[in-house]
Formats: structure tokens, sequence, C-alpha cells
């Protein structure tokens, strides 16, 4: 049951990537409503897959990469419908949905079963919940960031073109970069957190200083320094958003990295 | 037949020089309407006359002998002119020509800017003035009102009127991609050019809540200070100022740049990288064009301006398309409602009615009385003709004797309201009730729309005004 349900919700979203996208480029409303309909859908399939899996295995279903990657999709495509309710930024989707359906075919690739957790980790899913969540909001970031940066050139260049008709304000992609960071920050701390006490109790040392808690660090930094230079020194607007942009990459190559080397439940 | 038509002259037949002989002035339009359906041929008559079109619009019997008078009525306007001076100019539409040319001026198709929105008030005034003098009676009053509904739907269904149109608009549509919220954002003009001034009273409808003014002659700036409530500014301190503004219009008359990248770059600094809005409407220009590699200044000239507003054209050309699609339908709906006003199907439909209530009620009672005798049931049964035939008798013959009055159509609307003959066609019926519901949306004070409201009077740039229909 669950694989079918995520399978009907990696086809769902695939539909909805490939409208959104359409959506963007071409000069009717019409396919506002198609895409989101679709998406919506997709989304109370994603819903199911997850809490089926729950019920299956009877353990929050966040101890795997195949897991994650999964709740990290459903979390974005969440967070995109909230925005999306309130503020009616269609555009948002023909971003965001690429992504989900990016995160989500990651995760179809990566092994399904569930691991048997050591009872010492039994919590390691608020760990994963939490970096999870603040991942979403450094996503958005980055997708606000190259809203912006499309935005930007397409001022400077004078192409009135349906992008440009299509994108929001400038100013309104810098706000949304912000807040999705003061957002997702917050939460990877408290990740962050949570994973140095789950170590504490599994292994019994808060950091064993691998590759990717490394990474980690170095991404948590990097973001702490962008939200600062943001309120001292006025490192909005555009530096933001390459800042953001790079700081992403930098998140996703953390996750290849640890997926490379552990290809399975998380260490 | 009651037939509509409609003669006229717009900005794509006539000159100026006779449009404006031919132009009636509001004061006068109610004394014009009564001289025009005194014409013994004239039934009904309406008058619409802006400053690009003079129309006149109709309800005759006889086509020739309206278009005749029409035309004299016309000639007549005006001393100087001849019959045969006007006849080259004029265009001649009957039946669903007229209609259609009718539904698609209200549309602001016919306009000489399409989709400007003034048009539509000019059509509802005219209208105002024929129903205060009588002249418009049942089958313009309908005509009409639907031609105004069809602009409505036209208006909300396409985007032929949201998109700028003038090139102190386009500023505006400009500053919206960059700020999402004008109301917290500061202007600084530079200068008293005209198009400035206008962009800058736009963005304050915009609700822009400060405007800083800085004019080469200090007294200029106080008094449009006070005329923008905002704050003057010496001339040799607005750069310096330049950082508490997001959005720059210049325009001045001077011969070099008087904003350089240097003080954009310092504005910028001052703004903690905020991104700050420019527009140099001089010519020459006045912004050192090098400003727009400076990263989050985004300087427009006026030809990026004209620009933009050229994709706008476009865009309001291809829902012009959609636009003349939706007009021809509500033509067929028009057609088949003035068709409803005939005498012989009125009378059919009546007949058709009092019938089947006869044959309804009539079998209601008998299956209540089962134990009628033959002879009873006749009886019974003709009781209801009797009546239904009596009832019918007087309003069947009205209708016949009145088929070639003046006021037939009246007549024909009225029997068709009391004896509810259009709900039995339900799509007519349909038709009414969503035309009734547009009414009272209609009956809403009109609410300014922000981006319909660009009455632009930029005379002094050559650009067209959308706002010259008057």
């Amino acid at each position: 049951m669950p694989v079918m349900f995520f399978m009907t919700t990696m086809g769902l979203y695939l539909v909805g990537t490939t409208s959104f996208l359409a959506y963007l480029l071409r000069r009717s409303e019409a396919l506002s409503k198609v895409s989101l309909g679709v998406t919506a859908l997709g989304f109370l399939f994603h819903t199911l897959a997850l809490g089926s899996r729950m019920m299956a295995s009877g353990q929050v279903p966040l101890t795997s990469f195949h897991e994650a990657m999964t709740f990290f999709s459903w979390a974005l495509i969440l967070v995109f419908l909230v925005v999306e309710i309130r503020q009616r930024i269609h555009v948002l989707g023909s971003f965001i949905l690429p992504l989900a359906l990016i995160s989500l075919l990651s995760a179809a690739a990566l092994p399904k079963e569930v691991p048997t957790l050591q009872p010492a980790v039994g919590t390691v899913w608020v760990h994963v919940t939490l970096s999870m969540l603040g991942t979403v909001g450094f996503a958005v970031a980055f997708v606000a960031g190259l809203m912006y940066l499309i935005q930007d050139g397409l001022l400077k260049s004078k192409r009135f073109n349906v992008l440009y008709a299509k994108l929001p304000p400038l100013d309104y992609l810098d706000h949304l970069n912000q807040q999705s960071i003061v957002f997702g920050f917050p939460l990877l701390t408290l990740g962050i957190i949570a994973g140095a006490i789950s170590g504490v109790f599994a292994k019994g040392a808060l950091l064993s200083w691998n590759p990717e808690q490394t990474w980690a660090l170095v991404t948590w930094v990097f973001y702490f320094v962008v939200l600062i230079g943001r309120i001292t020194v006025g490192w909005r607007a555009k530096r933001a958003a390459y800042l953001t942009i790079i700081g992403f990459a930098g998140v996703v190559l953390t996750f290849i990295g640890v997926v490379l080397k552990s290809h399975g439940p998380v260490t | 037949m009651d037939t509509i038509i409609v003669v006229g002259l717009s900005h794509k037949t006539a000159p100026v020089e006779l449009r404006e002989r031919l132009a009636v002035p509001e004061s006068r339009l109610g004394e014009a309407l009564c001289r025009l359906c005194s014409y013994p041929a004239i039934r009904e008559g309406l008058l619409l006359s802006t400053c690009n079109r003079v129309e006149v619009y109709a309800v005759v019997e006889e086509v020739e002998a309206g278009y005749a008078s029409v035309q004299e009525f016309l000639a007549d306007s005006h001393m100087s002119l001849s019959s045969e001076e006007l006849t080259p100019h004029l265009y001649w539409y009957t039946g669903d020509r007229a209609i259609s040319h009718l539904f698609r001026v209200a549309a602001s198709l016919d306009s000489m800017i399409v989709g400007e929105p003034q048009i539509l008030g000019q059509l509802k005034d005219a209208f105002e003035v024929a129903l205060a003098h009588k002249t418009s009676d049942v089958i313009l009053n309908k005509i009409v009102k639907k031609g105004i509904s069809v602009a409505k739907r036209v208006r909300t269904e396409t985007r032929i009127s949201d998109t700028a149109v003038s090139v102190s608009y386009a500023a505006v549509e400009l500053a919206k991609k960059i700020f999402s919220n004008l109301s917290e954002k500061t202007v600084l003009l530079v200068g008293a050019g005209e198009m400035a001034k206008l962009a800058a009273r736009h963005l304050m409808n915009q609700g822009v809540h400060r405007v800083m003014i800085s004019t080469r002659n200090p007294h200029n700036a106080v008094d449009l200070a006070n005329r923008f409530n905002g704050v003057s500014i010496p001339f040799e301190d607005f750069r310096r100022e330049m950082g508490e503004a997001d959005i720059v219009l210049c325009s001045t008359g001077a011969s070099h740049y008087l904003i350089h990248a240097e003080d954009v770059q310092r504005a910028i600094r001052q703004r903690m990288n905020r991104p700050i809005f420019l527009i140099d409407i001089s010519v020459p220009r006045n912004i050192d064009p090098s400003v727009k590699d400076i990263d989050n200044a985004f300087l427009f000239d006026i030809d990026d301006l004209e620009l933009h507003i050229e994709n706008n054209r476009e865009e309001r050309r291809r829902e012009a398309a959609k636009a003349e699609r939706m007009i021809e339908d509500e033509v067929v709906v028009a057609l088949q409602w003035l068709k409803s006003l005939e005498v012989t199907p009125t009378i059919v439909a009546l007949r058709q009615r009092a019938e089947d209530i006869k044959r309804g009620e009539l079998e209601k009672t008998l299956g209540r009385l089962a134990n009628l005798s033959p002879q009873e049931r006749s009886l019974v049964e003709g009781l209801a003709s009797a009546i239904v035939n009596k009832l019918l008798h007087g309003p069947l013959v009205a209708l016949k004797q009145e088929a070639h009055a003046s006021s037939s159509a009246m007549f024909i609307e009225a029997a068709r309201r009391f004896f509810n003959l259009d709900d039995a066609t339900g799509s007519e019926a349909a038709d009414d009730a969503r035309e009734s519901g547009r009414r009272a949306e209609a009956a809403r004070p009109d609410v300014p729309v922000p981006a319909v409201d660009y009455a632009d009077r930029e005379g002094t740039t050559g650009e067209p005004d959308p706002g010259s229909q008057r």
C-alpha cells in the first residue's frame, strides 16, 4: 500500500512539475489552477504514503535517507501550499515542484527497507525531522534567491517577457528569502543539537568529527553568517540571493556525500 | 418591424476638424435628442458624442427612412455642414451589425486606445440623458444595458485594460515589479517635467506615502511640494538625500548628467543595499547610463518605458481578439431577444402557455374526480377552456391591434412579463437572471480600479491620450 501511494504521488508531482513549467512560459493563467489541483492531490497521496508507512512499520518513518528525502519533499510541498494559499504566488510552484520531484526521485533511488534501530537511537527521528524542516527553509530561500536573480536580470536587461510578468516583485522575493532562513536556521540548530544528544547516547561522544558532521556545522556557520550579515551590514537583495544559492548547494553536497558514504540508515 | 440602426463617424473615419464641429456639448445633449426623436421615422434614439466619435443609435421601422432622418439630423446640427460633406465620413449599420458596433464601442474595442476605460462611462452618461428625456424605450434600454454589461464582462474576463499604455503609468508598473508595497515608499522628484509629475501623481494614487521634490528654481519646488503634500529639498542637496528615496523620478531641462554613478553608489550604501528605482524621463538624459551596471540600482530611461508599453499593447491586441469572440456570442443573444419582441411568436407563446396551464389543472382536478360521467367530464373541460379563452381574448386583441403601432415593443414586452412567457425557454430566463445579477453589481458605487485608472493627459509629450474620448 505505501508503495502504491508513493508511486501515485511521484506520478502526480511529475504532472504538476510539467504543468507548472508550462505555466511559466505560457501567457495564460488557466494552467495555474490545473497545476495547483494536481499538486494538492499529489500532496494528499504523499501524506497517505507517509501515514501508511508509519502504520506498517510502527515507528515514525524518519530513520533512513529514503524516508528523510520523502519527508523533505512532503514538507516542501506543504510550505508551498501554505504560501500559495496565503499569497497566491503561483509561479513559486514552477520552482518548488521540480525540487520536490527531484528529492522524491532520489528517495526512490535509495533503499526502502525500514532500518531496525538500536534502542539508543530510537529518538533519531527528532534529529532528522528538525534538520529536514530546517533544510526546507533553506530550499525555499534558494528558490527565492533563484527567482530574485532571474527577475533582477530581466529588469536590468529590460526584457519584459512572460517570465518577467509572472515573477513577483523583487522585494517580495528578498523578503521570502529572509523569512525562509529565519524559519530554517533555528530548526537546523535544534536538529544539530538533537543529533548531538543522540550521538552521546549512541556512541558516548557529542561529535565524532566525521565529514558529514563537519559539513553540517560548516553549513550552520554559513547560514549564521548570512543571517547576521543581513541584519548588520545589509547583505540583502542580490548578495543574499547569491549567498543562499551557494548555501543550498553546500547542503545538497553534504547530502550526497553522506548518502554515498553510508548508503543506508542514518549512522 | 422595429430595427436598430447606427449612423455616425469616429476617429477612424473622420478628421478632428469634422468631429469637433459635430460634437454636441453635454449641456445641449437633451435638446439634440428631442430634435432627433421629432423625426417621424425615429422611434427611439440615443446620441453618443465624445471627442473621438459622434454616433446616433436609433430604433426605426423603415431602415432607409431612418438613415435619411439621422443623416439630416446630423447635417442640421451644425450650420456650416452640408450632407455632401458629411456622407463620405459616415458609417451605417443595421440590425446585428448595429448591435455588434454598440457592443464593440462599449467594450472599448473601437477606441483610439483599445481598452481605455472612459468610453463606458461616456456611454452610460449618454444613456442617462436618453432615459431622462424618454427617448430610449424598451429596445434601446435593453440593448444599451446589455452593451454595458458586455463591456463589464470584457473588462473583468479579459486583461484588455489591465496594463499601462502611457509612459507615466508604465513607471508605476515597473515600480510594482521592484516593490511589492508602494505605500511605505518615498519618491524623489527631480525637476518639474510634465511626465515626471504625472508619474509622481500615479505613484501617489498607488499609496506612496512620501514625496520629496527638488527643482533648480526653489520657488517651484516649494510650490510643487504644497501641491503634492511633500517636502522640498534644495537642488544642491538632492544627491545626498537620494539614499532616502526608493524611487527617483528625474526630468529636468538640463543638458548634462545630474546623477552620476558615484551618487547612486553612495545612495545604495546608505540604503544598506535596498534596491533603488530610477526613472529618467528627460531628453537629453539626466542620469548617467552607467548607473544601470550598479547592483540593486534599476535605471529606466524613456526608451525602456516605451518598450514596456509596446509589450502591453501587444497584450491588449491579444485580449481584444478574445473580447471580439465574447461580443459575437452576446450579439446572438441580443438578436434572440429582439426576435421575441415580434407579435406573432408572442401570440403563439401566449396561447401555448394558457393551454399548458389549462391542461395541467384539468389533469389534476379530473384525477381527483374519478366518478364523473363522460358528460360531466366534458362540461368541466369546457368550463376550463371558456375561462382561459375569455381571459386571453383582451390581451390577444390588444396585441394584434398594437402590432404596427410605435409602442408595440412595449406592449409585447409587457405581455411577455405578465404571462411569464420567457420563463418557458430556460436559456433566456437564465440570461435575464444573469443580467439582473450584473445590474445589481453595477449598482454598487464604482470603486476606482487602480490599474485601470490612468487618465493621462500627456498632451505635451505627444503621447496618445487614453482619456481623450471626451
